[in-house]
């Protein structure tokens, strides 16, 4: 099937305004006899039911979590992106248009990318309307601070909890249509099939987690809002029940899979423990405004203290490496995530990392010269002009907590070390994932009537994502995209009448899904789901993580297909399937990272260039920075299934085409 | 870090198999815990454990585990969210218990929240108190006013955020002897209350969430402030204060 990504003709800047006045309405008279699904209540899912719930429509929304509240945006901490250039200096919807697709290292669409910039002022007004407590200044006007990959002010945030808060604000909206019975909600419920008749999305099959019952659900159009799948590396950022099983199963049914090995690591979480750790912590992006982050210059004194000989304290200043600023004073520790990451990996991979763990591998993110810079600012302002080094530290330290008291709390929490007195210790995890199934300019995937919006989908932040940019783009998709599109689509869909569950597409489907659950509850293997989650997350993290290169590719598409056959062999998944399961939850989960990690090998293999977050070794330029091959790859790799074994799926290539920004290296210089 | 240890725990825990099954407390062993691991990190351990056993795991509820999407609960050694203050129990860290000491864990007790599985309950009497009135009914087409159009002061937007930095866990329930709602109910009033955007609607907002709260089967507030102290989110007793003057401005109107 050819990829039609259905991008509206005209200049970039009407695209958008243009193809609404084109797109089809359906009357408010027939909305109610019109069924959708949402999967998903995260920012874009929530957004989405909340909007198409209000307009009218018969809202069925789902979650895994035992609340619509709970769903993972909840825990982005820096803030979202807007260009409404409230700091005066110099932002703008284009400039937005552009940091994005530069930041993307030039593999998102543009289109697509345009339209988000042109919404972004709208979801500030939006959220504020809806009562979302943002942070203020002492006028009482919004006040904003910058994040990587751009030289503006257009973050806005609400202390270290920006996501909590735009989430409550959309899961309000949601709650207001729930309450009014336009949206009913199913908490607790899984989405395990997606159910297609005559080619079309008609409902999906959802488990009930607490009774384990399987339950049809039709509708005219799903809409899949799922999120990310970073956890395919078992340790990320995500939330640990965050997964891809929504997204694989529409794959497994007709959607294209595009771009799977676009993964994010952020630069600023805090190092592993020990094995059994099961998660990690992301130290906020906007940290970096006023953090440092460096190593000790000598690698004698990065030994001395991993021994725990020296303290950070103690580093001259002369004998630190501030490697970022020093490699790119332009941006400084504000350069785009990959970058910093990148620069991280390369400065432990040299000897100089300071964590006292298996792997060594560890920076410092330093506030002391903020404090000092701080501290003296709010020594003036009380008129003190002769400020005493004790009230310095003290005024800077108050700053500091304002800004990001509850990050410094949780570090405190995890490591036990304040990180007021000592630099933060921080390196690279997985964080967010660009690449997701395959959407056109609709956010309509590849199977009519799938609908795929937020993390799920693949389509705005091209090779890595900036910061504050998730977060708007949940929203522009479910409060400001997806009402039109859907509609659009809706328009033909009102003589088709209410959508019977007892067809024979329906029943297969629940088939094939009891049967997929009795293969895992009676295989009565001798190992847990973690075990193969822990070795799958390995592979993953050593071959298809921060730095790639081909022989490390092919081994992992053969690994990852062997533990494939392992878990089935040998997996262990207690209890029963009619009952509250947390295992084999996981299980069915797994099942379905196992696939789509020999995906991302294999897509990664494929993708003979650097770019973004993608790095092979094998393409880098002199100086260690991503050696990008627009000629041969300046195109949206999308997956067709072919089977469980991944490395047989078809690859269909959607062109990337840059009329309205010059395609050029991406330099942060 | 602190020095590295292991420590040996013994464990009991509350099993139950589903909601209309009796339950009881369990006694486990646990050895070679990792000092530097959270709570729940300890739960996982136990689990692999009773798992490679051939025994069922503890179902326990979790999802974001950096102590923002409310989801764990846990009443460890009598208390909500265990022995530290301000944190959740995925926050809560085994450098806080001793070598050799027996852990009680327990789930949240309270008649509006009833036991699904283990150490599970069922939280969604929270979610009918949102739906009842916690939200500023505004459509969302974007085309409101701009943003900066209403200036708000920097302390009532301060105060606003700090009530709604609420993350639904209810560990306020769970350790008040009355097993009321009141500060979680009196966070999401506040928070609109503040702020001029949710003046408009602020009587019947007021009205609503609280008889909701009312026939869901919470008790009421007798100023102990047991919530304050075991919120992981230091949500201060003020806002139940503010709830009950907006109630009162409400009510007589």
């Amino acid at each position: 099937m050819a990829l039609d990504s259905k991008i509206p003709q005209g200049h970039i800047s009407e695209k958008w305004t243009n193809h609404k006045n084109n797109l089809k309405l359906v009357a408010p008279n027939n909305r109610p006899k019109i069924d959708v699904i949402v999967v998903g209540t995260g920012l874009a899912g929530a957004s989405a039911a909340a909007s198409l719930g209000e307009m009218g429509y018969n809202v069925k929304a789902f979650c895994f979590q035992d609340s619509p509240r709970r769903a993972h945006s909840i825990a982005a901490q820096g803030g979202i992106n807007a260009a409404k250039n409230y700091q005066n200096d110099g932002d703008s919807t284009y400039r937005l248009f552009y940091d994005t697709i530069k930041g993307g290292d030039y593999r998102a669409r543009e289109a697509n990318v345009h339209r988000l910039a042109e919404v972004s002022s709208n979801i500030i007004d939006q959220c504020v309307a809806q009562g979302v407590p943002f942070a203020r200044d002492y006028g009482g006007l919004l006040d904003n601070r910058s994040f990587g990959g751009t030289q503006v002010q257009r973050t806005f945030y609400a202390a270290g909890q920006t996501g909590q808060q735009l989430l409550l604000g959309a899961y309000s909206a949601l709650s207001r249509q729930i309450g009014l019975g336009n949206v009913k909600m199913y908490n607790r419920h899984e989405m395990l099939d997606i159910v297609k008749v005559d080619g079309k999305a008609r409902g999906i099959i959802a488990r009930n987690l607490i009774t384990g019952e399987l339950e049809r659900h039709s509708a005219h159009a799903v809409i899949i809002a799922s999120g990310g799948y970073g956890n395919v590396y078992f340790l990320s950022t995500n939330a640990m029940g965050s997964n891809v099983t929504a997204s694989w199963k529409v794959h497994k049914k007709g959607a294209h899979f595009a771009n799977p090995c676009f993964v994010q690591i952020h630069p600023t979480c805090i190092p592993v423990h020990g094995t059994n750790q099961a998660k990690l912590t992301l130290m906020s992006e906007s940290l970096r405004n006023s953090g440092r982050i460096w190593v000790p210059a000598k690698k004698e004194d990065a030994e001395a203290i991993r021994a725990g000989k020296l303290k950070p304290t103690q580093i001259a200043e002369e004998d630190r490496d501030y490697f970022l600023e020093r490699k790119y004073p332009a941006f400084g520790n504000l350069v785009p995530r990959d970058v910093a990451s990148r620069a991280a990996k390369d400065v432990c991979d040299a000897g100089h990392g300071i964590e006292a763990n298996d792997t060594n591998e560890g920076v410092y993110l330093d506030f002391a010269s903020e404090i000092i810079t701080k501290g003296k600012q709010a020594a003036f302002t009380q008129g003190d002009h002769n400020p005493s080094d004790a009230k310095i530290q003290e005024l800077g330290k108050k700053w500091v907590e304002s800004k990001y008291g509850n990050l410094f709390t949780m570090y405190e929490k995890i490591t036990d070390e304040n990180p007021y007195e000592t630099p933060m210790k921080i390196y690279p995890a997985v964080h967010y994932t660009m690449g997701g199934v395959w959407v056109d300019y609709n956010l309509m995937s590849s199977i009519p009537g799938c609908f795929v919006a937020g993390e799920a989908n693949f389509s705005d932040h091209g090779a890595n994502r900036l910061g504050a940019s998730a977060l708007m783009q949940g929203l522009a998709d479910g409060y400001f995209v997806l009402p039109y599109t859907v509609s659009n689509y809706l328009a033909d869909e009102i003589r088709t009448g209410k959508i019977s569950t007892d067809t024979p597409e329906f029943v297969e489907a629940e088939n094939a899904v009891r049967q997929s659950i009795e293969q895992l509850i009676n295989n009565k293997g001798t190992k847990s789901v973690d075990y193969f989650h822990k070795k799958l997350g390995l592979i993953m993290w050593n071959k298809v993580g921060m730095a790639r290169n081909e022989k490390g590719l092919t081994e992992a598409i053969e690994e990852i297909g062997q533990l494939r056959e392992d878990f089935y062999a040998d997996v262990r998944v207690p209890g029963a399937a009619n009952e509250l399961n947390q295992e084999l939850e996981k299980a069915l989960r797994v099942a379905d990272f196992i696939e789509l990690g020999q995906l991302m090998a294999k897509d990664a293999l494929l993708r003979k260039e650097s770019c973004g977050g993608h790095f092979r070794e094998e393409y880098q330029d002199a100086e260690g920075e991503t050696l990008r091959d627009d000629e041969n790859f300046a195109y949206v790799a999308a997956w067709e299934y072919n089977g469980s074994d991944a490395s047989k799926s078809v690859l269909h290539k959607e062109e990337l085409k840059y009329e309205f920004i010059k395609i050029a290296a991406r330099n942060y210089k | 870090m602190s020095a590295k240890k292991n420590i040996n725990i013994n464990l009991k825990i509350w099993r139950q198999k589903n909601a209309s099954t009796k339950g009881k407390m369990e006694t486990y062993k646990l050895d070679n815990v990792s000092t530097d691991s959270s709570f729940l990190e300890m739960l996982d351990q136990l689990n692999e454990q009773l798992i490679n056993n051939q025994q069922e795991p503890v179902a326990f509820d979790h999802d974001c585990r950096e102590g923002i999407c409310g989801m764990c609960s846990l009443y460890i050694n009598g208390r909500a969210h265990g022995p530290d203050t301000g944190t959740t129990t995925c926050q809560l860290h085994m450098r806080k218990f001793k070598d050799g000491e027996t852990i009680f864990i327990e789930p949240w007790r309270s008649k509006a929240f009833p036991v699904v599985k283990d150490l599970m309950v069922d939280r969604s009497a929270f979610d009918r108190i949102q739906q009842a009135g916690g939200f500023v009914s505004v459509n969302t087409s974007g085309r409101t006013i701009d943003a900066n159009a209403t200036p708000i002061r920097k302390e009532d937007a301060d105060k606003a955020f700090m009530a709604a930095a609420c993350i639904g866990c209810g560990a306020c329930v769970a350790t008040c002897k009355n097993g009321s709602a009141m500060l979680f109910v009196g966070a999401k009033v506040s928070q609109y209350a503040l702020l001029p955007q949710g003046k408009v609607e602020a009587t019947e907002r007021v009205l609503n969430m609280v008889r909701q709260m009312d026939e869901e089967g919470f008790g009421n507030c007798t100023n102990t402030g047991a919530c304050e102290v075991e919120c992981p989110k230091g949500i201060s007793l003020e806002n139940i204060a503010r709830m009950n003057r907006e109630y009162l401005k409400a009510s007589v109107l």
